[in-house]
């Protein structure tokens, strides 16, 4: 099978340049976000990865092939995200500010890109590598949710760009970020998952952004319009959610940990669509993630925080600091 | 929100106010805040600057009762950080966190678990609406 090759269309660019006044603002959330991204960067060189070369000597074949089959697919949507698809959102933004921080995210999306070599680099011989993407390029089920994307990314609806923008960014990594989380919750490659957690940090903005976007483009279309969008990205995300399926199969099924990928896929396929403005497409009982993950994600994201559900029992009234009213004056 | 349907309860609900030239929120009643968290991973702005202004309300402070946090996993230990820094300051208890807005299975653990939680209340504090 012939390497990803794409667009087949040229992207339309702005059709007009004007100087961005970062000092007139049309919507405040494009510099809050700006500032955020801005004040998030990082490099994948500033993680010391080399402290994983031993737990990675001590993990089997199949686990090194399954981590670099994994680490290829992400660096293929992050590539995909970094030279077409932020960047396709350029002509539709709205404003001279919404314009700048795609272009800051599709430069993070390559800041990502290059962290998988990185990781590559320090951790895995050339024939490894060459392998890895090899595969990469043979997978069908990573081939068609690119080709999906990519789709629409060279089509004429600036709104379905977003959600497809979206979905990439808050749920088609899912299947990917996965391992990273479950091997660190097994004190494997904990460095690694440090790097991954930045670019989880990363899409979270992204997805926020672009899918708050979205919701303010919605504002500008009548009900029909708005209900065929609604329709439309419940659809995609089904089409996407059975790829990943099959996707998630042909990587974990050796390892056993399929059913445990999905779940983590629907949980994370709710969060793309509330991003997005939507309400939530599956389940709670089928979203019922191992909260090992969870806790590799977020070590605050515990049951102690359901203190309606009495399971929570470490909620100590003690652990209060002291305040007046100064706390409070900003 | 809206999806709790607290008015069929019997919960009133209030809006604190966007914008700093609006009329500021006084709220003279137990009330539970339920807040977003801001700042993308950083801690030190986790608390919404509206939210702030309307705790930095001394009045206002002296009846929340607890705090409901939203957050994004994704930003890790910064999770829902907006829930637990009210709940240090005020010294009230974090009754929930839950993620973006929230699944279906979020909306009925707030709605019911606050019935309970004012239910439990009322005989502490006569004066509740």
């Amino acid at each position: 099978m012939a390497p990803i090759s794409v667009p087949r269309k040229p992207l339309k660019l702005i059709d007009r340049v004007s100087a961005i006044n970062w000092n007139k603002l049309e919507d405040e959330k494009d510099l809050e976000v700006w500032d955020r991204l801005t004040g998030n960067f990082w490099l994948p060189e500033k993680v010391p990865v080399s402290n994983d070369i031993p737990s990675w000597q001590a993990m089997s074949e199949e686990e090194h092939t399954l981590t670099m089959r994994v680490f290829t697919g992400l660096t293929l949507l992050d590539t995909i995200q970094g030279t077409v698809g932020a960047v396709s959102l350029i002509p539709d933004a709205l404003t001279p500010h919404e314009e700048a921080v795609y272009t800051n995210i599709a430069f993070m999306e390559s800041v990502h890109a290059k962290s998988y070599s990185s990781i590559f680099s320090t951790l895995c011989s050339s024939e490894q590598i060459d392998a890895a993407f090899a595969w990469s390029e043979e997978n069908e089920y990573l081939q068609k949710k690119a080709q999906i994307v990519l789709d629409y990314y060279e089509g004429d609806s600036p709104l379905k760009r977003k959600v497809a923008s979206t979905l990439l960014e808050s749920f088609l990594f899912y299947s990917g970020f996965y391992l990273p989380m479950y091997f660190s919750s097994h004190a494997k490659l904990t460095n690694t998952a440090d790097v991954i957690r930045l670019i989880i940090r990363d899409e979270a903005v992204h997805g926020y952004y672009i899918g708050y976007k979205y919701q303010r483009g919605l504002e500008l279309v009548g009900d029909a319009k708005r209900e065929e969008l609604r329709e439309y990205t419940y659809d995609l995300l089904n089409e996407l959610y059975d790829n990943e399926v099959e996707y998630t199969e042909s990587l974990y099924d050796g390892v056993g940990l399929t059913e445990d990928v999905e779940k983590f896929l629907r949980y994370n396929g709710n969060k793309a669509l509330m991003n997005l403005g939507y309400p939530a497409l599956f389940p709670a009982e089928i979203c019922d993630v191992n909260p090992a993950i969870i806790a590799s994600l977020s070590p605050n994201a515990d049951e102690n925080h359901d203190f309606f559900s009495g399971s929570g029992s470490s909620y100590v009234m003690g652990k209060a600091e002291e305040t007046d009213d100064e706390d409070w004056d900003f | 929100m809206e999806s709790c349907r607290f008015d069929e309860l019997n919960i009133a609900t209030y809006r604190i106010p966007l914008r700093a030239g609006d009329e500021p929120l006084a709220i003279r009643e137990p009330y539970v805040l339920i807040v977003p968290t801001y700042g993308g991973g950083v801690v030190a702005k986790a608390v919404p600057p509206q939210v702030k202004r309307f705790l930095n309300d001394p009045d206002n402070r002296a009846w929340i009762r607890g705090v409901i946090a939203s957050g994004n996993t994704n930003f890790g230990e910064a999770y829902g950080a907006a829930g637990r820094i009210v709940s240090a300051k005020c010294k009230v208890p974090l009754l929930f966190t839950f993620e973006l807005m929230g699944t279906p299975e979020d909306v009925r653990k707030t709605r019911d678990g606050l019935a309970r939680f004012f239910a439990q209340r009322q005989s502490h504090e006569p004066h509740q609406h």
